[in-house]
């Protein structure tokens, strides 16, 4: 036991000794939270639109004066003619033109009907498509001031709620997937490269022949990791409660323990990379390349995975972040117990077994 | 000339060597601009619908064929109760409740006017607002064919106003989100292994010792680096070829702007990737350091470049913030040329600040490289 603590102690010295190493380790959860926090969303405002009027009367004018009056919006340039249109878009930065067309009050007045287009530069389909839908609602607001003195008949409306989040804040959805991320990363980017390490230098020969077993090496390695790990999502959970105010519905506790689970399960996929990987390079390239795009876009982290093809849906379910990231989002933001999570909570844990046990079975005490 | 030639010779033979990294830099990413490009959407499909009827009249039974008949929504199930529904919608497995009341169909002929309780699971709020969309549209189509149903001639005395509007999608009509986002993984993959491989070489090197018998011998700096970074260009250009080949052949991508205008933005831009990289490893010791930082630099230059997320939204700071992420203008330039056949003095900005990128990353890198030790 006192050569384990020994070789406990050795490992931390390692750690605490790479200081750029360490800033990198707890720089980067604070960078990211802040980054979510502050300056991505996927909401989608202040887009710049251009405006192509081809009547310039007052109805025109003061539909313009709306859109521009609106957060959504940003009036750009006024453009003369049709033409135009292409070449603000190929310069990219305005994102959709409206186009009146030509006596538009006079039309209003006659026919009661006139039109508007709504051309966008759809090579972004989400902010076109919502473009789209946030012009037509400021128009049929306007039409209904237009239309106030007639009584409209039969009206069914719908009262929506929005639980769990009532302000639609978009850190709510990313402070899971960023804590999923950066645990997943750390946790099996370093594990694995620390053992690589030894070997590509030689000294993983001498931790093998030294009295310790190969289960006390490997423990002895992971275990300041998860230690920093922990810290890591503590940092991370105080961070978005007190400047986010992102709620913990649900019991500390058991968002602490299913952490740790997952902090151990990404810890044994370290290993397993490292068992299977001869230098530090092919271990961080299997770890950076291999993990980081499946874990960002297949965990439901910023893509909803229900609208992904079947095929990609199926291979999700073997991504650990997945299960991670509902059990996260069902106890800080719905507050569930176990009862509602255990299913989840069981295939992580099923996971972890299954790398230790496949790591285990693929490490070699003896050196080629 | 002819001792750069050898080392890039000795190079490219170390890499072809490394049998466990030959699939790494070469299948790996192309497997994920495969997969992976399926799966960024914001789409949403498939929202997961359940209701509780409180009525059981042919007014709610005609609403809810409505939803069933909807593309967006998946029915599920009658929930007996509000309890079981709240219940289900915590363990996940519905998102949207809609809760029609008792006496609805009596009290909408009474009073002209009657609401319906909606419920909306909200933790994905860009997801809720849309479904939000896609709902009330539902129920207004329904109103429109009540008042069709219901109301009597006398009742259509004067006509409504109405303003038309002509939605035009350009450039993508049906509203692909692969062609969008292919060009944009494509970008990352490229960058991911040139900065990677780039920020490893010359550190490995020196952890392992060989950098000190290159520094004893003749070789001159500038033809040292030359021939370090030649190497990572070619496979990045490589990777760029058979990504575009692979985004033309599965994905359909249009191409529409000139190849030779995205070959020539790619071969300066990649210069500064390899800037970076061979910066990074001048400054560290150690692998393991030299990744954890090119790592933290490009999960920050992905998050911020526009990739999944429209940049117009940031607030103001982040986007000056943006003005110094390459990553940001290579996607630009790629979608802009790609898909909207942008010219040269469209993406003539992004393509000068690169150029200013390069030449900066570059004479750091040489500057702070130093023979001896």
């Amino acid at each position: 036991m006192n050569r384990f603590i020994g070789f406990v102690k050795k490992e931390f010295y390692h750690i605490f000794r790479d200081k750029r190493s360490l800033f990198i380790l707890f720089g980067m959860p604070i960078a990211q939270i802040l980054l979510f926090g502050f300056a991505i969303t996927n909401e989608i405002n202040n887009v710049d639109v251009a405006i192509l009027d081809h009547s310039k009367d007052a109805t025109t004018e003061e539909i313009i004066n709306k859109i521009a009056a609106s957060k959504y919006f940003n009036i750009n340039q006024i453009i003369e003619k049709e033409s135009d249109i292409e070449t603000v878009f190929k310069k990219g930065k305005v994102k959709a033109v409206l186009n009146f067309e030509k006596d538009f009050s006079k039309n209003l007045i006659k026919d009661h009907k006139a039109t508007i287009q709504i051309i966008t530069d759809a090579t972004d389909p989400n902010t076109a498509n919502t473009i789209s839908n946030f012009v037509n609602a400021i128009l049929q607001k306007y039409q209904k001031q237009l239309n106030e003195k007639i009584t409209i008949t039969y009206q069914i409306v719908p009262e929506s709620r929005m639980v769990y989040n009532p302000e639609l804040k978009s850190v709510y959805m990313f402070v899971p997937g960023v804590m999923t991320i950066i645990l997943m990363l750390v946790s099996a980017m370093m594990t694995s490269i620390s053992i690589t390490r030894e070997k590509e230098l030689g000294t993983m020969e001498i931790l093998l022949v030294s009295p310790l077993k190969p289960i006390q090496v490997i423990v002895g390695k992971v275990f300041p990791y998860i230690f920093l790990s922990i810290i890591n999502a503590i940092i991370i959970v105080v961070l978005s409660v007190f400047i986010f105010k992102m709620p913990v519905q649900g019991s500390l506790f058991l968002l602490a323990m299913v952490s740790i689970l997952f902090i151990i399960s990404a810890l044994a996929l370290g290993i397993l990379i490292s068992t299977i990987s001869a230098t530090q390079q092919t271990a961080m390239m299997i770890s950076l390349m291999g993990l980081m795009l499946p874990v960002i876009l297949l965990s439901g982290f910023i893509f909803p995975i229900s609208s992904m093809p079947i095929p990609l849906q199926i291979i999700s379910n073997i991504i650990p972040a997945k299960w991670f990231i509902i059990i996260i989002k069902g106890i800080m933001l719905k507050g569930v117990g176990i009862q509602f999570i255990w299913k989840e909570t069981l295939i992580l844990l099923g996971m972890t077994l299954f790398f230790m046990a496949l790591s285990v079975k693929k490490y070699k005490i003896r050196l080629e | 000339m002819k001792t750069i030639l050898y080392i890039i010779q000795k190079e490219f033979k170390q890499i072809f060597r490394n049998k466990g990294m030959l699939p790494i830099i070469f299948v790996l990413p192309l497997l994920q601009l495969v997969i992976l490009s399926n799966a960024a959407t914001f789409e949403v499909q498939h929202i997961k619908f359940g209701y509780i009827d409180n009525d059981h009249t042919s007014t709610s039974r005609a609403l809810i064929e409505r939803f069933n008949a909807s593309t967006y929504f998946d029915v599920l199930t009658n929930f007996p109760s509000e309890a079981i529904a709240s219940s289900e919608m915590l363990k996940g497995d519905v998102d949207v409740v809609l809760e029609i009341p008792h006496y609805f169909e009596r009290d909408l002929q009474k009073e002209k006017h009657n609401s319906l309780g909606v419920t909306i699971n909200a933790i994905d709020g860009a997801a809720a607002g849309v479904e939000n969309v896609y709902l009330t549209q539902i129920i207004q189509n329904f109103n429109k064919q009540l008042k069709v149903d219901l109301t009597q001639l006398s009742d259509q005395q004067v006509q409504p106003t109405q303003i038309e509007t002509i939605p035009l999608f350009w450039y993508n009509e049906t509203l692909n989100y692969k062609t969008f986002m292919v060009p944009g993984i494509l970008v990352l993959l490229v960058t991911m292994i040139t900065l990677f491989l780039s920020g490893m070489n010359i550190v490995r090197e020196k952890e392992v010792g060989t950098l000190e018998q290159i520094n004893v011998t003749p070789i001159k700096k500038s033809q040292f680096i030359i021939g370090k970074l030649f190497p990572f260009w070619v496979i990045g250009m490589g990777l760029l070829t058979v990504g575009l080949i692979l985004a033309r052949l599965i994905f359909n991508v249009p191409m529409i702007g000139s190849l030779f205008l995205m070959y020539f933005y790619t071969s300066i831009y990649i210069l500064v990737i390899l800037g970076i990289g061979l910066f990074i490893s001048n400054f560290t010791e150690t692998q393991q350091q030299s990744m954890f930082i090119a790592w933290f630099f490009t999960v920050i230059f992905i998050l911020m470049s526009g990739l999944f997320t429209p940049i117009e939204s940031m607030p103001k700071w982040a986007q000056i913030v943006t003005e110094f992420n390459p990553i940001k203008y290579f996607v630009e330039v790629m979608r802009m040329v790609m898909l909207k056949g942008s010219g040269f003095t469209d993406i003539l900005p992004q393509l000068l600040k690169t150029l200013l990128y390069a030449l900066i990353m570059n004479g750091l890198a040489v500057w702070s490289y130093k023979k001896t030790t």
